[in-house]
């Protein structure tokens, strides 16, 4: 069973702080920058877009082919930026990373830094993950003293400074960008496109935004070839990737396989749905992606297979759900995340969120009315697609799949509070604290 | 043939055709899908989206369809149109032919309506609110939503006269983003997120912004509101009036709103060449000064010394008693209220029916050297967009200004200038002792001039024919300003641009009332222009005696027995206050013609009440030389008197008829006079002053736009928005005189104790003090721009004997 995995970027996590530099280049970390000095920035390039590799924050797009949108005659200096801003619920991919193995990330920041000719990268970190954020300096400082970066990094001449920022804790950050802006020291709040960043991005300079852990995966596609890494995976979703698995399941984490693998598969390598109980829902990544029931369990885990199952790979951030768990509740909890992240700039993210929280209150106390469905659903249309960003997407897409699949528990919800139906402490994973509590 | 476009013109090679809901439409190319749609009268809601400001597709309210972009293939989702721009071909399809972009849009208006208060009946907005009306025509009759709406106490103040009421407000931003973009002072921005997104500001610092009113015009809804006019009136019960504001020589359109024969508010009009749909807070705010307890509304003579309440044929009779008395040893001040028809009137009247040159306009330093820069470069020029126009400042590469501050002194100039810096990278260069509030704002470069050196500074800068500069009111009182600037934009091919402060002063020029001109640029000097006049007057002759300009009329009021003939003017205009009190204390006979009763009514024989700007047509003449029509705003049964009509009573009285007593007469008669073509009057050259002594500093001064001028009374909320009064010198004078947080300037004779802020950069051995603060104006001590005085702390004047007390000047 577990020769399904494929751990290149998890590879070193359990290793003796596997953090330190020293531990890092032990495994040939810093093998992949010397080679990458020691050919072209277009040949990095070209090596990464033969690869196949695709953005890993949620939207898949080739990230060579971003690379290559950089415009070449712009005077303009040109930056990368990495989105460590991991928000979406039950994502827990990035982090990890970051905290076990940051050295994986900064030479990825380097490598890829050479192929788009940047002077400057900055890898803009959430702010509340604070372990993270100093795992990171330290990293980067190590990296600046073992010549990795700075001036002249290993005698090619080649010049970077790395910049570790720390966010201030808006899920709207992790849109690239938000992210900007706020990077630039301004409120955090979704910029109007065109221009895009490759053209216009931080200080309206070409810039590269990337998910820390396609930027991860560029050492190991250096290192061990495109071809390499085009032999794992699907046709068109290359390579190996991480997998977070949470919720009811009997061993949650991180799970490093080829893109594809099914979520039957991983739950295999998880132990399975806790003792004693069977997966009712489950997001393939995260709450801004469309929920699935069992029925999916043997759906490729990729870019196609979700995209035709009418979802989306998203973060791949699998949180399973089992019978005991309302899915009024779920979604009530994830609209409350949604009209609290809403940045606020435009109306339907900001005014529907707000509304959708009171309606699906209503279900969850039984006292939905009679066409609050028919309104949910409305107000969900009136949301998707008419949105300044893709947050409002986001939102509705877990509402509109629950009472797809599960349209009865809101139908219920009409009569029945949701705690009644579905006690909430049997779907708890730990005894609550002091019991009674809810009445 | 060979087709050149101006600058900002389409030629036709520049458009792009679209399809908005099947009809085609040409359009220049980068224009906004909603912008093409008005084209073809479609109306697509919205909120955030303002032709003046940037785009932003924060409302969402202007979703349209685009099943086509030009390339076949069609947008999966409505795109907002205020942000979508027309590609070859594109077909947009708004909420008239498609049912997704209708339902989007009436989506829209309901999100926005979850969350607003119903409170319609009672908001000042109501009646003329761009989300009722659209919510009427674009939304669902009814709400679905019976939740619990956001509230928030109410209302905040996020300035003196600027309120908020957060629970109203639809967050598109337009104000915050007129802050920024538009005025250059974003002390408001959005703050918070979600649905608690709310305008916020730094409780430190107040939107004190000189066009801070602009924010509620362009509020769609009644989140914002002025202290002066809210709950003052409902927008449905207002008559509304097109006319020009009377403040600066800008030339603002304005709409002003009445009811009940009194004015309630005043809006920017809309005039796309002019101020485009902007004005600043003095234009819009300050209408009441002649509104209060002091106004005139009777005539008024002086009997054993005491002025009491006289008929207006008992008046005239008196009026007429002291002129003749007079003979032609009479002067005529009209100051910079009045209007271009006015002006003629008392020009006319000065010459034709007093018999002398003895008129000036200018209130305020003045010199022979800036008559005949005047009469040079200024009267009888013609509107022209191309060279010399807000137009042309935006077209412009360079600005170099010269001794003005275009926030403080022409407001809509400053907008423009700054609009071109922004748009269109405009460099502006400030000849000026520090860089200004408004000169940051500008991105203007600052040539550090000590006061009185700005000849020289000017002579060593360089210009093309892409340059335009601007000269302000107080070059006047730098010698050889004014020449210098005409040298300059003689030998660098630049243009040169006069701008007064004052609204009636280019109209003044215009008129003749100078003591160097006649009407239509007339040297008076000039027998062939004299005879001009004559015949078309139908008069024996002409003064040819030199007219004495202001001061020197005060100085023979004081001195030599001139009486005077007075319109607008106050003392603390002037250079020295006191010697114009002198002047009309001494004067054998003074006759005053004004709205409320002032210094000069005080000491006048004879008083007539004159209607205010809201009671009378006319017209403003700009400083771009354009015309700017003023309308009657309130028509009453008995229409108070104009200055023509007073003056042509007089004249009539006098036994030499005026010939005009209406506006239009006196315009038709200019108009037919027409413009002198002969030889103009020369400049005339000013040599510099010497440089302060070691131990004295060259004193800077300049008017701001909200300060102690009689035109703000009545109006508290604004003058509470006015900048502090300090003033400002480099830390090497600080340093030099141990000065910290006041200063106490002398010369003259007199002192002023102020507040200090100390200034980097600023020119050497310059200190700079507002002219005409509340309560401390310097014609008190009759110290100009340029003049020589001396600092130290205040502790030290005290030790001196100066006599200071709590910050107030004196005469010592």
């Amino acid at each position: 069973m577990t020769d399904l995995l494929t751990p290149v970027l998890s590879e070193n996590w359990a290793d003796e702080r596997a953090w330190k530099l020293t531990n890092y280049e032990r495994r040939g970390g810093y093998r992949a920058l010397r080679k990458a000095l020691s050919t072209t920035p277009a040949d990095v390039m070209n090596t990464v877009k033969d690869s196949g590799l695709r953005g890993r924050g949620g939207a898949g797009f080739p990230t060579g082919m971003k690379w290559s949108f950089v415009p070449k005659d712009n005077p303009n200096p040109k930056y990368l930026v990495v989105n460590a801003d991991e928000s979406e619920p039950g994502t827990c991919k990035d982090m990890p990373l970051m905290l076990a193995s940051p050295h994986t990330l900064v030479e990825g920041v380097i490598i890829s830094s050479y192929a788009i000719g940047c002077a400057y990268a900055f890898i803009y970190c959430r702010g509340e993950v604070l372990h993270v954020i100093r795992r990171l300096q330290q990293a980067v400082r190590e990296a600046y003293s073992a010549g990795y970066a700075g001036k002249n990094i290993l005698g090619s001449g080649y010049d970077l400074e790395v910049v570790v920022h720390a966010g201030a804790g808006a899920y709207i950050c992790g849109e690239e960008t938000a992210l900007l802006d706020s990077l630039e020291g301004r409120r955090g709040q979704p910029r109007l496109r065109p221009p895009f960043p490759a053209v216009a991005g931080l200080y309206a300079s070409p810039t590269v935004v990337n998910n820390v852990e396609s930027i991860a995966s560029v050492p190991s596609i250096i290192d061990r070839g495109a071809a390499w890494f085009s032999s794992m995976g699907t046709e068109k979703s290359k390579g190996m990737t991480i997998y977070s698995l949470s919720g009811h399941v009997q061993r949650p984490g991180q799970f490093e396989a080829p893109l594809g693998i099914t979520l039957r598969q991983l739950l295999e390598l998880s132990g399975g749905i806790r003792e004693g109980h069977e997966l009712k829902f489950w997001t393939p990544g995260g709450s801004s992606t469309p929920i699935l029931t069992a029925e999916h369990l043997d759906l490729p885990l990729d870019y196609e297979g979700m995209a035709a199952a009418g979802t989306m790979l998203g973060t791949k951030a699998l949180q399973c759900f089992d019978e005991t768990t309302s899915v009024v509740r779920t979604t009530l909890r994830w609209i409350e995340f949604y009209k609290h992240e809403s940045c606020g700039k435009c109306t339907p993210c900001r005014e529907g969120n707000w509304w959708l929280v009171q309606i699906l209150s209503k279900f969850e106390a039984g006292k939905g009315e009679e066409g609050d469905i028919e309104k949910l659903l409305d107000i969900a249309d009136d949301m998707g697609g008419r949105s300044f960003c893709a947050l409002a997407d986001g939102a509705v897409a877990c509402l509109t799949s629950a009472i797809k699949h599960f349209r009865g528990e809101f139908e219920l919800g009409m009569k029945t509070p949701a705690w009644e139906l579905f006690p909430y402490e049997r779907s708890a994973l730990f005894a609550p604290a002091t019991q009674g509590a809810h009445a | 043939m060979t087709v050149t476009a101006k600058p900002g013109e389409v030629v036709a090679s520049d458009l792009i055709t679209v399809f908005v809901d099947g009809t085609e439409v040409s359009v220049p190319k980068g224009t906004l899908a909603i912008r093409a749609a008005e084209m073809i009268g479609v109306a697509i809601p919205r909120f955030c989206d303002h032709p003046l400001l940037d785009p932003v597709g924060a409302c969402r309210q202007c979703l349209v369809e685009v099943p086509d972009m030009g390339n076949g293939r069609g947008m999966p989702k409505p795109q907002a149109s205020c942000t979508l721009e027309c590609a070859p071909g594109m077909k947009i399809q708004t909420q008239n032919t498609s049912a997704v972009a209708a339902k989007a849009q009436k989506g829209m208006i309901e999100f926005l309506l979850i969350n607003h208060p119903l409170d319609c009946p009672i908001c000042d907005k109501g009646g003329e609110c761009p989300l009722q009306n659209q919510a009427m025509s674009n939304g669902a009759g009814e709400s679905r939503y019976d939740g619990v709406k956001r509230t928030f106490p109410k209302p905040v103040s996020i300035s003196a006269q600027i309120l908020l009421d957060r629970e109203r407000c639809i967050l598109c931003a337009r104000c915050t983003r007129f802050s920024e973009q538009i005025s250059g002072d974003p002390f408001i921005t959005l703050v918070e997120r979600g649905a608690l997104q709310q305008v916020g500001f730094y409780e430190d610092q107040p939107y004190n912004s000189y066009f801070s009113g602009n924010v509620i015009q362009i509020c769609p809804v009644g989140a914002l509101t002025s202290v002066s006019y809210r709950f003052q009136s409902r927008p449905f019960d207002l008559v509304s009036t097109p006319t020009t504001c009377e403040h600066c020589a800008g030339g603002c359109q304005l709409r002003t709103d009445h009811r009940h024969f009194q004015v309630k508010r005043r809006l920017a009009g809309d005039a796309p060449e002019i101020n485009e749909e902007w004005n600043c807070d003095k234009g819009r705010f300050a209408f009441r000064s002649a509104r209060g307890d002091d106004r005139l509304t009777r005539p008024l003579v002086r009997d054993n010394g005491v002025l009491r309440v006289a008929s207006w044929p008992e008046a005239i009779d008196a009026a007429v008693a002291g002129l003749r008395a007079a003979g032609t040893q009479v002067g005529v001040l009209t100051g910079g209220r009045l209007t271009l028809e006015d002006a003629y009137g008392y020009s006319k009247f000065a010459r034709a029916v007093l018999g002398t040159n003895n008129i000036d306009f200018r209130s305020r330093p003045h010199s022979a050297e800036e008559a005949a820069f005047l009469a040079n470069r200024v009267a009888g020029r013609a509107l022209d967009t191309d060279t010399l126009s807000y137009t042309a400042l935006q077209g412009a590469k360079q600005v170099i200004l010269v001794a003005f501050e275009p926030e403080e002194e022409a407001a809509m100039v400053f907008l423009r200038l700054r609009k071109a810096v922004r748009k269109n990278g405009l460099k502006v260069v400030s000849v000026a002792p520090y860089a200004s509030n408004g000169s940051v704002k500008l991105n203007a470069e600052l040539v550090a001039t000590v006061p009185g050196t700005e000849p020289e500074v000017l002579a060593g800068l360089s210009a093309d024919a892409d340059t335009i500069v601007l000269v302000g009111e107080r070059a006047a009182a730098i010698p050889g300003a004014l020449t210098a600037a005409a040298d300059f934009a003689e030998r660098t091919g630049a243009r040169l641009g006069w701008i007064p402060r004052r609204a009636g002063d280019r109209g003044a020029v215009e008129a003749g009332c100078l003591p160097n001109l006649l009407p239509g640029a007339r040297p008076a000097g000039e027998v062939l222009a004299r005879v001009d006049v004559q015949a078309a007057w139908g008069v024996d002759g002409l003064p040819t005696l030199p007219g004495l300009d202001a001061d020197a009329q005060l100085a023979a009021a004081a001195r030599e027995g001139l009486a005077l003939v007075v319109a607008g003017i106050e003392p603390s205009d002037f250079t020295n206050a006191a010697e114009v009190r002198e002047g009309l204390e001494a004067a054998p006979f003074v006759v005053s013609l004004e709205q409320r009763l002032s210094e000069v009514t005080e000491r006048a024989d004879v008083v007539f009440p004159i209607a205010l700007i809201e009671e009378r047509p006319g017209h403003f003449m700009n400083w771009e030389h354009r015309r700017r029509r003023v309308n009657t705003v309130i028509e009453q049964p008995n229409q108070p008197m104009t200055d023509l009509r007073v003056l042509a009573a007089l004249a009539e009285a006098l036994g030499r008829p005026l010939g005009v007593r209406t506006a239009r007469q006196a315009l038709t008669e200019l108009d037919e006079l027409g413009v002198w073509d002969g030889e103009r009057q020369p400049l005339a050259r000013t040599r510099g002053v010497a440089a302060p002594a070691p131990d004295e500093l060259a004193l800077a001064t300049w008017r701001e736009l909200i300060d102690g001028s009689r035109g703000n009374d009545n109006e508290p909320a604004l003058l509470a928005t006015a900048k502090a009064v300090v003033a400002r010198t480099s830390p090497e004078v600080a340093d030099a005189h141990g000065l910290s947080d006041a200063v106490t300037i002398a010369g003259n004779g007199g002192w002023l104790t102020l507040p200090l802020e100390i200034v980097p950069g600023m020119a050497p051995d310059t200190v700079w003090v507002p002219t005409h603060a509340p309560g401390t104006p310097l014609s008190e001590l009759g110290l100009v721009h340029g003049d020589s005085v001396t600092v130290s702390s205040p502790a030290a004047a005290l030790d001196r004997g100066d006599g200071f007390d709590r910050g107030e000047g004196g005469v010592a």
